[in-house]
């Protein structure tokens, strides 16, 4: 594995890790920029743009976007968050230059005002989609009510209003604020030429402006709450819920991943041995969110009716049980093998090592080889968690609900 | 491109073992198919299979339920479970080193499971759990309500089993569904990854050689569901799910066949895209894909939208469908042949990907395809030979079912 990382006059960065056994090349646009950067009246913009790309630019009308990408049988995509857009794709070295000139274009896109109103009815779907996903209108409630008055609380998607709302002008206002080379990040991992690879960048994206976009990144502060949807015709119920967690930049979030591993993994965890495995919910989760300036541990559960409020409970006496007594070391060491095993299947496909170069660099300006990771992860004590718990104890603080209930009082 | 070096072996029992070694991985993976998949539910009692598929999990040769789980993790595992029409599949990867003692606590599993009775209710409990909550998501209900309208029973029963179903499942119902079907007879073992063949040939011949040999099972066949059906459901979108036939993976034609679907429906500049999404905006997602049973293969095609667009989106998408007989341009199969590259390519860097697909190609072929054979078809299609496969297999007789609050009418104009 090598390292490379450089930065052009605009201030874009390009970070690339080379692996020369493998046979393919991820690359991606990580762009600083989602829906905690939006203000109210342009909700969802962040997303909306994201699908704008495709729709062409000055060099590349909307079907040539789609036609380069497999006629190099490119396999890309893009995604918005809270706080990252991302364009990707993986594909063949020899693509290198073609897929690079063309990812860089689309995301300075002509945002033609016909394209837009087309656009528009295709996100309106989209909103409509996971309106009927339980699950999503779940977490859309939880994270608006856990990260109230929080720029972390805005929807990606927006809400049909908005969106409805929304005018070309505001979009190309934000693209010109948010889309700028020291927001931006180009992420390289896999089978490339380092040299060969910072040309074609400096081609590519040395014209773009540059400039020093704002990001409010105080600390949530969740006063917590509930907030319940009640579809009579859902035959489960579907719950979340919120506490603070460590965020991206704290040295605890290896304790707060692991922990969640512990305690709420999809097999073999707490929540999994008193919740999954009797038959009282058909799945249940906890995961740890890392977000820059703040953190979240989540957890959700999908049970008939009946049993929610006896789940609640159980939950509850895990979260109260792990705060008082911590975890033990038989949990930390199977937590730590599954761990690894993860880290390292992961690795070894270039869009599995993008993710985790692009992400750690957004969040904290840092390279992380595979190996580091496995270090840090055997390094991990009973010390390091229970000092975690004493900074951010496990409590049902936001929950959200979807199902038949009126209530969740048991 | 690739330098293979697949090996099969099959055992004295039928158990066929299939490993092939990948030099650039530090993985090891398994997938592992036993012949007791949904297919072989006792007539009326769907969904034996599904619970069977939870319940061997709990505890095998002198684990319990905890210490079988706690085994697997402590090997770094990464496994799933599933229930087929055919098999119950096993899949799991970790570190290269930790394939051995994975393996063995599998054989344990499939040949040796508790079936502890005091856990019955929880693993049937779960599966029923999963059935509700696909009640709730729209967009999988249409599909696997599709899958019974064109697809004959028992094929087209939902693996997962039914709510009825599994409601009156009982545990010696679900234990001789395993007596009867889970033996070697039809299984299928793939292993991939960072391994020594002789040795993974060794192990497997220990672990599955003495696994004792069952009279294969048969299945009763029965009718489908109606061609044209709507199911009311109160929802923000119309769902809608078309099936009309193709030819299955064991056919000479499959490759044009893929292709073809893949001009339909095979990246974001292909025809469904294009036309129902980026030309019209009727929806976000729109797809089709070629689905293979043994010895029936089916387009599957879907499309989600607002119930006042939900008439324009059926039209365009049949029409879709049926204009594609009538010319396919150069360029859109060159688009075919590149992402199938591509895709052959990258799937060497997955030792998954290679145990599961070397696992389906003995089931569907009884020999395995390597990337090269695979390549070189692709590689031979012709627009000629897709239109030629399109002539003979056109877009026709639809399954077409809706999901939603209102029904739609099917208008196939002039064809």
């Amino acid at each position: 594995m090598e390292f490379h990382e450089a930065q052009l006059a605009n201030g874009l960065q390009i970070i690339a890790e080379r692996s020369p056994s493998v046979h393919s090349v991820a690359l991606g646009f990580f762009v600083r920029t989602g829906s905690r950067d939006e203000t109210d009246e342009v909700s969802g913009v962040s997303h909306f743009l994201e699908h704008m790309a495709f729709k062409g630019t000055a060099r590349h009308s909307a079907d040539d976007v789609n036609r380069v990408f497999d006629e190099v049988g490119a396999k890309y995509n893009a995604s918005t968050s809270e706080e990252v857009t991302l364009f990707y794709a993986a594909i063949l070295p020899e693509y290198l230059s073609r897929s690079l000139d063309l990812l860089a274009d689309i995301i300075r896109p002509a945002l033609r005002q016909e394209d837009f109103d087309m656009e528009k009815k295709v996100i309106l779907e989209e909103i409509g989609m996971y309106d009927d996903q339980p699950t999503y209108t779940a977490y859309e409630r939880l994270m608006q009510t856990h990260f109230a008055g929080h720029p972390l609380g805005h929807s990606v998607l927006g809400t049909t209003a908005s969106i409805t709302a929304l005018q070309c002008e505001q979009m190309r206002a934000y693209h010109q604020s948010r889309y700028i080379g020291s927001n931006i990040v180009l992420a390289v991992a896999g089978q490339f030429d380092w040299q060969t690879l910072r040309d074609l960048t400096e081609a590519a994206c040395a014209a773009w402006p540059s400039g020093t976009p704002r990001r409010n990144t105080a600390e949530a502060r969740p006063a917590g709450g509930l907030s319940l949807v009640t579809k009579p015709a859902s035959l489960q119920q579907h719950v979340m819920q919120m506490a603070p967690a460590p965020p991206a930049s704290n040295p605890l979030r290896y304790a707060a991943d692991i922990l969640s591993v512990i305690v709420g993994d999809d097999n073999g965890s707490r929540i999994f041995w008193d919740l999954v495995d009797p038959g009282f919910a058909e799945t249940a989760e906890v995961g740890y969110n890392e977000f820059d300036g703040s953190g979240a541990f989540m957890s959700f559960f999908s049970c008939v009716p009946e049993e929610a409020a006896p789940n609640l409970q159980r939950v509850r006496k895990i979260f109260d049980d792990v705060n008082k007594n911590g975890v033990t070391d038989v949990e930390l060491a199977q937590a730590k093998s599954k761990v690894a095993s993860r880290i390292v299947l992961r690795s070894e496909r270039p869009m599995g090592r993008l993710s985790s170069l692009g992400h750690n660099w957004v969040h904290r300006n840092e390279y992380r080889r595979v190996e580091d990771d496995l270090e840090t992860l055997r390094k991990i004590t009973l010390a390091d968690v229970r000092q975690l718990l004493e900074a951010y104890p496990l409590v049902p603080l936001t929950t959200s609900t979807v199902g038949p209930l009126e209530s969740l009082e048991g | 491109m690739a330098d293979q070096q697949i090996q099969t072996h099959s055992l004295s029992n039928g158990l066929t073992v299939i490993v092939e070694p990948m030099t650039d991985v530090q993985s090891a993976a398994f997938s592992l198919l036993i012949p007791a998949g949904s297919n072989y539910d006792p007539p009326g009692q769907p969904g034996a299979a599904a619970v069977l598929c939870d319940w061997v999990m709990r505890g095998a040769g002198s684990r319990d339920s905890r210490q079988l789980s706690n085994e697997l993790d402590n090997l770094g595992l990464q496994r799933n479970e599933g229930v087929g029409n055919s098999h119950i599949s096993f899949t799991g990867a970790s570190l290269a080193e930790n394939l051995p003692q994975a393996l063995r606590l599998y054989a344990d599993i499939v040949q040796r499971p508790l079936l502890p009775a005091d856990q019955f209710e929880a693993a049937r409990t779960g599966v029923e759990q999963s059935l509700r909550a696909m009640e709730d998501e729209p967009r999988q209900k249409v599909m696997v309500e599709l899958r019974s309208r064109c697809y004959e029973a028992p094929w087209g029963i939902p693996s997962e089993g039914t709510l009825e179903g599994v409601q009156h499942l009982t545990a010696p119902v679900v234990e001789r569904h395993f007596r009867r079907c889970a033996g070697p007879h039809d299984a299928i073992l793939g292993i991939a990854g960072k391994i020594d063949v002789a040795a993974a040939m060794d192990l497997a011949q220990e672990l599955f050689g003495g696994w004792k040999v069952l009279p294969p099972a048969e299945f009763v066949s029965g009718p489908r569901g109606p061609a044209r059906d709507h199911i009311p459901h109160e929802s923000t979108q119309t769902q809608i799910g078309i099936a009309y036939d193709s030819v299955p993976y064991r056919d000479p034609g499959y490759y044009a066949a893929w292709a073809a679907v893949s001009v339909l429906s095979g990246g974001m500049s292909s025809r469904l895209f294009t036309e129902v999404r980026e030309k019209r905006g009727l929806c976000y997602s729109v797809f089709a894909s070629l689905n293979s049973l043994r010895d029936v293969g089916k387009i599957l095609c879907y499309a989600g939208t607002t119930v006042e667009r939900a008439q324009e989106t059926l039209d365009v998408t049949l029409q879709e469908l049926i204009r594609l007989g009538r010319g396919i341009s150069e360029d859109e199969l060159d688009r075919c042949k590149a992402r199938a590259k591509s895709s052959l390519i990258m799937q060497q860097e997955s030792s998954s990907s290679r145990a599961s697909s070397n696992a389906r190609d003995w089931y569907h072929l009884g020999r395995v395809t390597t990337l090269d054979e695979v390549r070189d078809k692709i590689e031979a299609l012709t627009v000629d030979t897709l239109l030629a496969h399109l002539a003979e297999h056109p877009a026709r007789d639809f399954t077409i079912l809706t999901l939603g609050p209102k029904p739609l009418e099917v208008n196939l104009g002039v064809s």
